[in-house]
């Protein structure tokens, strides 16, 4: 399977299943897409606009790359992930909802202002600790194991995450273990002391800020109606610096309410942030802030702005990541990993704050998807098997995507949410995604010719 | 070649022989917690 699209003015070939990218010339990027279907004296017969020479030698290059295995080649993974599927799992991930409780009141919050359809509640350190014991004892031999506080908000909570964290710390060397620690902050308790500490022990934190004010205070008040942004930006600023403005992410939500999201990530950039995750929002239709079709035309718009401004920027050497359009070409994750799914229910879980197990933090509070708790484990293995069940060879959609080697057949409780199901694809989400991996590999098709340009000049 | 230019070096059917340690991180414990973004995680191995 073969994708070409143009983008930005360039001609972009991606090789679905050797995960080659190319970018090639008007002339090719024609007889490409007549290769399979057309001979080459068909092909002549067809473009008449260009030269027969020139054809012949195009499709000379086409075929060179087809025979190295780097063009038109066949997915032929789907036996090798199946059996991958059935290995034994272990579990290597945990996100601990240290607090079902929040000092703000976001109006798009799935976990409706901290609580997940529950009651408020913190995460006792026992249960904390419990739950690092169920990790390392289900984590067979993987080394590394992470660890997400997360919420609600976890700052509400921290004297019981500094005594998970040195309890984890304790664990480490006598199980020959590694946690890495990740924080998910809304930064309103966020001090020095916290940031120190943050510093020496987490790998990364997430700092949940949406862009512009404006658009931050619509959508992230407290709960008395104020907005927040004041109150949380130069903390957050001060907080990047602290970590050398890496292992960090700024990550906000953008909704229908601010379509041209392009402006809230610029705006964070010019902040000082270089790190930086926007991501549109997951919510029925019923809700007023909600993604719906109609608006995909503008978003799909608002990516190719961001795209063309992130080539910019980084030629002026004013450049950041931004999360959904890291693509890296050289190396990246294995096919294993990027056809077999995001690990829900099988290599991640969530815990609440009294210790009951779910395959992710969006299923908390559906009760049907408690697997167990940290003190017994999971006792629901049908749950377990019904997640490593799922990849994208179980999803007709997938099958035919060309970017299923980028999202490994999405998320299961967005799937669940729109389908009742964990085995289909969230229509607006896989549109959004498609658009995203065009635009990234656009990007970084503009920075490497650039520097090649630069590099022949030099010569 | 003069008409194509290729980007990548590397492509997945090599990875299928070494691949799927898992010591990698899960995808929503980066930065994501509303879609799937594996597409964008580091190879342990490449570090």
């Amino acid at each position: 399977m073969v994708h070409q699209y143009k983008n930005n003015g360039y001609n972009m070939v991606l090789d679905v299943a050797s995960g080659s990218v190319h970018v090639v010339d008007d002339l090719s990027y024609d007889v490409i897409g007549l290769y399979e279907s057309h001979s080459i004296e068909e092909i002549k017969q067809e473009l008449t606009a260009y030269d027969k020479t020139d054809i012949e030698e195009a499709y000379k290059e086409v075929t060179e790359l087809k025979d190295a295995g780097v063009l038109f080649t066949e997915d032929c993974y789907e036996k090798y992930i199946c059996e991958f599927k059935e290995r034994p799992t272990v579990v290597k991930a945990l996100c601990l909802h240290i607090a079902h409780d929040c000092n703000l009141a976001c109006k798009y919050c799935f976990a409706e202002e901290g609580e997940y359809k529950g009651r408020r509640a913190l995460m006792s350190a026992e249960v904390g600790k419990k739950a690092l014991d169920f990790l390392v004892k289900s984590s067979g031999n993987r080394r590394n194991l992470e660890v997400d506080f997360f919420g609600g908000e976890p700052l509400m909570n921290f004297d019981v995450v500094k005594e998970i964290v040195t309890y984890g710390r304790s664990l480490e060397e006598e199980n020959h273990k590694k946690f890495r620690f990740t924080l998910t902050t809304n930064g309103v308790l966020l001090n020095d002391d916290i940031m120190e500490f943050a510093n020496r022990e987490m790998d990364n934190v997430v700092l949940s800020v949406d862009g512009r004010k404006e658009v931050h205070d619509y959508m992230r008040p407290f709960r008395n109606g104020k907005g927040s942004y004041d109150f949380i930006i130069d903390k957050f600023k001060k907080f990047a610096d602290s970590r050398n403005q890496q292992k960090y992410y700024v990550r906000g939500t953008f909704t229908h309410h601010n379509l041209d999201f392009s402006k809230d990530v610029f705006h964070l950039a010019d902040e000082g942030f270089e790190q930086i995750s926007v991501e549109p929002v997951v919510a029925p239709e019923t809700e007023d802030y909600a993604i719906t079709e109609e608006d995909l035309p503008k978003i799909m718009e608002e990516y190719d702005i961001l795209a063309k401004e992130m080539v910019k920027r980084e030629k002026n050497g004013e450049g950041f990541t931004f999360f959904h359009f890291m693509i890296d070409l050289t190396g990246g994750p294995c096919v294993a990993k990027r056809l077999s799914g995001c690990g829900s229910g099988t290599e991640y879980l969530a815990v609440t704050p009294w210790g009951d197990l779910y395959p992710c933090h969006q299923f908390v509070g559906q009760e049907e998807f408690c697997m167990g708790n940290v003190f017994e484990g999971i006792v629901r293995e049908d749950i377990v098997k019904d997640f490593k069940a799922t990849c994208v060879y179980t999803k007709d959609e997938c099958r035919k995507c060309f970017a299923r080697f980028y999202c490994s057949g999405g998320c299961s409780a967005n799937s669940y949410n729109f389908n009742g199901t964990i085995d289909g694809t969230y229509e607006i989400g896989c549109q959004l995604e498609r658009k995203r991996v065009e635009c990234a590999l656009m990007v970084k098709a503009a920075l490497a010719l650039e520097k090649e340009t630069e590099n022949e000049e030099a010569e | 070649m003069k008409h194509i230019k290729t980007l990548t070096n590397k492509t997945l059917q090599n990875t299928v022989k070494k691949g799927g340690c898992g010591e990698c991180q899960t995808s929503c414990q980066s930065a994501c917690k509303t879609s799937c973004t594996v597409g964008n995680q580091t190879c342990e191995h490449s570090k």
